[in-house]
């Protein structure tokens, strides 16, 4: 997961207060200075890369007089979204995510929204110190989070097992029926800390004044909460919302790792291990229309949801 | 506002106003309640390290027999000098390449992100919000949907398998760009701006004398969480590096735990190698913390 977008409350960059217009005359180049060095890199390596995966998908390899023939890369249109829109395995990999974050991104939002109340409110106690334990997940990579959980779920290694067994019984956490929520853990467990880091950031932000205003009122800390709070992280939630909807759809370090050691992980387990597997087995084509036709879906998704939480806000 | 006065209003029974002011009056039924459930997620968030830290410290044999959560015997040392022998010593290598790829990449492109960010909030030019956008698309594409395209564009030039293959695509970040325009916004005045062209500076020694310490809270902010982005990546290195040599230490510990079978002892190794790995994470983020919280908070201010 890349989601690297932090302090995502921030007011939306349109309302940037406009420049003062004098500076036209003789400073035409110093935009240009220094806009460059980050336009370079960033066409050549964000905006080629988006436009030759297009391209890629757009090919086709074929091989002229059978299997051992020579190969030919030829023209072939929207034949490879076909093949991809027609793949079962591939959209089953795309199903499995959906479910996936269905659960996940309103566990962990949930999570991450009731601890930053709950540091930010006046009943709870040692916050710097939570703060921190919360957060020092996400400074764990990825690779090596789910390499520490691979351990914890396996029976043959974990405390955790051992003690469930003890307690009753323990469930088959790298089985196929849990690993999919095996994977969640993993990623709730990394990411909790940092979305209520950037949930807390936005709390911080409001005068306290408001507060003061409604407890002379007479509003409890729970209504507070509830009444006045929720409603003005509403941007900071649905922005942590939006890159935990791009974090799900591109899945691949946590399933990737916990396929070294459980079979339940298949070749095809999430829409980015298709196409990385794909790419291994050199059908560069066809895995870039795989990667093209994600990208496409993460936009909808994204915007999609942007649009819901939108309208619901105005009315 | 109307929400403040329905909650006021509608919900708001007198005689609470008593408890109002705040702390210490609060009920002590409530702090033990919520306390107690801070304390139950932290065990959860801080479990998984201790157990990583107590199986660091022992032999392969006590990990699979000894209980998990407590110590046994003391082999941190031992296990330390066989992660630093194992394959002619490659691990520190890793571990430098990782330092190399996030510290280097983290602070080249802090300092792109920070002058296109500054030139987006602070000069007025035509296209200016053309461009904008065209970065914001950038922070929706998926890091991931990159990687394959980038393996064969740089295949196309022969660079795979180089240090620049995995460095060169991690200088670049649009969310960067997208925060610097707002904390250049807020925290570099137009009037600051004025007085030093008025005084006669160019516009390349205001910023990097004046407005680049305007902004040093934001690019700390900036800095770290891109260093952890470029720590964390795995595809990347995985699609684009073959030699050993060359391999973040993320990606060398992986494929340590994927030869698990073939070499038992790998195990123990790369949990240690997990843990000395996470070290330089945490200094860097206890070094930083009190910049980069400021930082955050600015980018959480309205501006």
């Amino acid at each position: 997961m890349t989601a690297d977008p932090i302090a995502a409350t921030a007011s939306p960059p349109a309302q940037t207060a406009p420049a003062p217009v004098p500076a036209r005359r003789r400073r035409n180049w110093a935009p240009v200075f220094f806009l460059l060095p980050f336009f370079v890199p960033f066409v050549l390596f964000t905006l080629v890369p988006v436009g030759y995966a297009f391209y890629q998908s757009l090919l086709k390899t074929e091989r002229t007089g059978g299997t051992f023939g020579r190969k030919t890369t030829v023209f072939a249109g929207l034949d490879q979204y076909k093949e991809v829109l027609g793949d079962a395995e591939f959209l089953g990999s795309v199903g499995r995510v959906l479910v996936f974050g269905l659960v996940q991104i309103p566990v962990m939002l949930l999570l991450a929204l009731v601890l930053a109340l709950l540091l930010d409110s006046t009943v709870a106690r040692l916050k710097r110190f939570f703060r921190i334990a919360y957060f020092v997940p996400y400074g764990i990579p990825g690779v090596i989070a789910a390499l520490m959980w691979a351990f914890l779920y396996d029976p043959r290694l974990s405390p955790i097992v051992d003690l469930l067994d003890k307690a009753g019984s323990a469930p088959d956490f790298l089985g196929s029926s849990m690993m999919l929520w095996s994977i969640g853990n993993v990623v709730t467990w990394t990411y909790t800390g940092y979305n209520m880091l950037i949930i807390y950031a936005a709390l911080q932000a409001v005068p306290s004044d408001i507060y003061e205003a409604a407890r002379m009122d007479g509003a409890s800390e729970a209504t507070i909460a509830w009444r006045i709070k929720v409603p003005i992280l509403r941007p900071a939630l649905i922005l942590t919302g939006v890159f935990s909807i791009i974090g799900t759809l591109q899945l691949f370090t946590e399933p990737q790792v916990l396929r070294s050691i459980s079979t339940s992980v298949t070749s095809t387990y999430t829409p980015n291990l298709a196409a990385y597997s794909l790419a291994s087995a050199n059908n560069y084509s066809e895995a870039a229309a795989m990667s093209v036709t994600l990208a496409l879906a993460t936009f909808v998704l994204s915007f999609g949801f942007l649009k819901l939480t939108g309208r619901k806000a105005e009315s | 506002m109307s929400l403040l006065t329905d909650t006021a209003g509608a919900h708001a029974p007198r005689q609470t106003s008593k408890t109002a002011p705040r702390g210490p009056r609060d009920s002590r039924l409530s702090v033990i309640a919520a306390t107690g459930f801070l304390v139950v997620i932290a065990v959860y968030m801080l479990l998984p390290v201790f157990w990583l830290i107590v199986a660091a410290t022992k032999s392969q044999g006590d990990l699979v027999d000894s209980f998990g959560l407590w110590f046994s015997d003391f082999q941190l040392f031992d296990n330390l000098r066989a992660l630093f022998a194992k394959q002619d010593g490659v691990y520190l290598p890793w571990l430098l390449n990782s330092l190399l790829y996030a510290g280097a990449g983290a602070a080249v492109g802090t300092l792109l992100s920070a002058m296109a960010g500054y030139a987006l909030a602070k000069y007025r030019f035509r296209g200016r919000e053309f461009l904008f956008s065209v970065v914001l698309g950038g922070v929706l594409v998926p890091a991931t949907a990159l990687a394959l395209p980038l393996f064969l564009l740089f295949a196309e030039v022969d660079a795979t398998n180089t240090f620049w293959s995995v460095f060169l695509p991690s200088i670049v970040s649009p969310f960067g760009v997208y925060l610097s325009r707002i904390f250049a916004a807020a925290s570099v005045p137009d009037e600051l701006l004025e007085a030093a062209r008025i005084d006669g500076a160019g516009e390349l020694r205001t910023f990097f004398t004046m407005s680049l310490r305007l902004m040093s809270p934001a690019m700390v902010t900036i800095f770290l969480f891109q260093f952890v982005v470029i720590w964390n990546n795995f595809l990347l290195p995985l699609v684009m590096l073959q030699d050993d040599r060359l391999y973040p230490v993320t990606l060398g510990l992986f494929t340590w735990q994927s030869q698990v079978s073939r070499d038992p002892s790998l195990q123990i190794l790369s949990l240690t190698g997990s843990l000395v790995s996470v070290v330089p994470i945490v200094i860097t983020f206890l070094v930083l913390q009190r910049y980069w919280k400021a930082g955050l908070a600015a980018g959480a201010v309205k501006s």
